[in-house]
């Protein structure tokens, strides 16, 4: 789950890392009430939306006038920010986060991944820092130095010299940057963290690191532990359907193409927009009503992909196992009876319960076209979707 | 031969008495598999469809000889459950929960390295040598004893291979779901290593999705070993966008040779029958043999 940078700042600071002074405003009036609160003659307002990629797009703006505060906040909420992160429909700014300025002498980067394939935490350092890292880790990567922290063992002392050396820091910051990497390794564990990217971690005029921006991104199956993280979650980040399919219990994704897919299992799922895609349809969504689908998710799984304008026809493809086929087949019923917009439904079942399903979709004379070949399917909702 | 299970395997449940271990444990055991008991703590002593129930994973371990373990407990204590079996010098965990938090996993990945034990998942289907012994929450009637050894990340895409290879008329040795979790236990290499060494096992299945690079070292292995029985492969999520999570938490395309393309790529160069289309597993499996 990823969360906003204020969020982040929040999470940072108590775990006794420097971050600027900061207050979040939603509109133009506590906007200039922030930096009045934060007093000084130079604020920075930023657009808190789950991307990357602001500063470019116009997300950050430096304000040194008084004056002006007001006419900046009032251009930047509302906005649709686009990235190269966000894709051409881009973000709607809702929200700003209004900072203290700060010196900067020099700007780092630092962040922290789970390596998966390694079964480490890998700690990653540049003097690089405010500037896209990849680009950094492309045009020079020995500026990029990894360190792999084994969490069964936990950080030492090496592994911040490691970084700390490889980067080329100073002598009288190697005692500030060791807080700021036991912080962020503190954090990360606590927190069940998949990653928290701090870019910059700057170098003020004084001679303090400060975290200038962050990003984290938190293990969705560990949020029962936090439920301080799970509160943060803003859901306004996501299309709404795949928020309505979530609560659900269903795993929704929204494509680009106009045939709506309902499949039991991730893979199949998957596999399934594939053959669609291989016989040249093109799939509206990715959606796995899961192994324990019953009527009841069936039926909603129908209202969520039939509320997508662009599809014109539905394809459900379901390998019982676990899952029964009857069930599915009693959602689908239930559904089409609800529903205002009548879509080309065609159905693949097979396996448990399969002939008990198909006799009931006969039975209730709602048009399906049902078949347990799976390439036939394909091309029978390929041509209702033409 | 078969691999990992066979109709001697004895099997315990940690989980047993909860909803989806005694659903999964009577379909096991009306299968035929040898379940010979199961661990709920606190209901030590009792007895749940017909067998003992204990305390924890060491007494039914030495009380009743089992060799293998299938998990059914909820995410927040499945790591602690697949430690205990380990702990126990289970050769054999299958843990078919979906949702252990990753840093749990970090920490039984390296127990496992310095054990014995092998682990099947998490978060996924189980293992199964039809006809012997059915470990996990497949469905049994659309496997049939045979000679294909399956191996995949993806739960019913590997039904879906199984039922494809039993309508034609074939079968599988065994078939290994491993699980669809970034960190997990045995992989690819490990599988389709043991089903190169079986007597019963004439060429493998393998299924694999978008995400990470299991398939690729899998695909370099099965060249070293000189291609010495034929593999066929798959690879989900073609049509998949970049960057986002496609129900698996392992499936995610972050750049590279990551994609199915380009794993099919891969898999082709060295050796491995790639099926273009899911819905033709079975019948490339058939020219393949065919064509031996």
């Amino acid at each position: 789950m990823n969360i906003h940078e204020y969020q982040a700042k929040a999470i940072l600071s108590h775990y006794g890392l420097n971050v600027p002074r900061g207050f979040l405003a939603n509109t133009i009036e506590e906007t200039v009430a922030a930096t009045e609160k934060l007093g000084g003659n130079a604020w920075v307002l930023k657009a808190q939306v789950h991307a990357g990629g602001r500063g470019k797009a116009g997300g950050i703006k430096l304000v040194r006038d008084k004056a002006q505060i007001a006419q900046v906040a009032g251009e930047m909420i509302g906005m649709i920010l686009k990235t190269k992160q966000t894709g051409e429909e881009g973000k709607l700014v809702r929200k700003l986060y209004i900072e203290e300025t700060k010196n900067i002498k020099r700007e780092l980067y630092l962040s922290l991944v789970l390596d998966r394939a390694n079964a480490v935490v890998s700690i990653i350092a540049s003097a690089e820092g405010g500037m896209d890292i990849e680009e950094v880790a492309e045009s020079k990567p020995d500026k990029i130095i990894t360190t792999s922290v084994d969490p069964t063992i936990g950080l030492f002392d090496f592994h911040i010299r490691n970084l700390a050396y490889g980067i080329g820091l100073e002598r009288d910051l190697m005692q500030k940057f060791a807080s700021v990497v036991r912080g962020l390794y503190n954090m990360f564990i606590e927190k069940n963290a998949n990653q928290i990217e701090i870019n910059p971690l700057i170098v003020t005029a004084e001679n303090d690191l400060y975290i200038l921006d962050a990003k984290c991104d938190f293990d969705d199956n560990a949020l029962f532990k936090h439920k301080d993280i799970a509160a943060m979650e803003d859901e306004t980040e996501s299309s709404p359907l795949e928020v309505e399919a979530g609560k659900a219990g269903l795993n929704y994704v929204k494509m680009t193409g106009n045939i709506a897919c309902m499949v039991n299992g991730a893979g199949l799922a998957m596999a399934t927009m594939d053959l669609i895609n291989l016989h040249g349809g093109t799939p509206a969504n990715f959606l796995d009503v899961g192994g324990t689908a019953d009527a009841e998710r069936v039926r909603k799984a129908m209202h969520i992909i039939a509320s997508d304008p662009d599809v014109k026809g539905v394809f459900i493809n379901i390998m019982g196992g676990i899952v029964r086929c009857d069930l599915i087949a009693q959602g689908v019923i239930d559904a089409s009876k609800e529903l205002t917009r009548q879509l080309p439904v065609v159905l693949r079942m097979d396996g448990t319960n399969a002939e008990k399903a198909d006799a009931m979709l006969k039975e209730s004379g709602v048009k399906f076209f049902a078949t347990n070949d799976l390439e036939e399917a394909v091309k029978q909702v390929i041509k209702f979707s033409l | 031969m078969s691999i990992l299970v066979n109709k001697n395997t004895k099997v315990i449940c940690q989980g047993f008495t909860g909803q989806q271990g005694t659903f999964h444990s009577e379909q096991s055991m009306a299968y035929g598999t040898k379940m010979v008991g199961g661990v709920t703590p606190g209901k030590g002593g009792t007895t749940h469809l017909g067998l003992p129930v204990f305390n924890t994973v060491g007494e039914a371990v030495k009380k009743t000889g089992a060799s293998a373990s299938v998990i059914y407990v909820p995410p927040a204590f499945a790591a602690d459950a697949i430690l205990e079996a380990i702990d126990a010098k289970v050769e054999l965990v299958v843990c078919i929960t979906e949702g252990i938090p990753v840093l749990d996993m970090l920490k039984v990945k390296k127990a496992i390295r310095n054990s014995k034990t092998k682990l099947v998942g998490p978060n996924c289907p189980g293992v199964i040598t039809p006809e012997e012994c059915k470990i996990g929450i497949m469905p049994g009637f659309i496997h049939r004893k045979g000679r294909i050894g399956i191996v995949s990340r993806s739960g019913t895409l590997t039904y879906e291979a199984a039922n494809q290879i039993t309508k034609i008329g074939m079968g599988q040795s065994t078939c290994v779901g491993i699980g669809g979790d970034p960190l997990g236990g045995m992989n690819f290499v490990d599988v389709i290593s043991m089903f190169m060494e079986d007597d019963e096992t004439d060429a493998i299945v393998m299924i694999g999705e978008i995400g990470g690079r299991a398939e690729i070292d899998a695909a370099e292995f099965v060249k070293s070993t000189g291609n010495k029985k034929p593999v066929i492969g798959f690879i989900a999520g073609k049509t998949a966008p970049h960057g986002k999570r496609m129900g698996h938490a392992g499936a995610i395309v972050s750049g590279g040779d990551d994609t199915a393309a380009a794993k099919m790529e891969i898999m082709a160069s060295n050796g491995i029958v790639v099926a273009e289309s899911p819905a033709l597993l079975g019948k490339t499996v058939a020219a393949v043999l065919g064509s031996n």
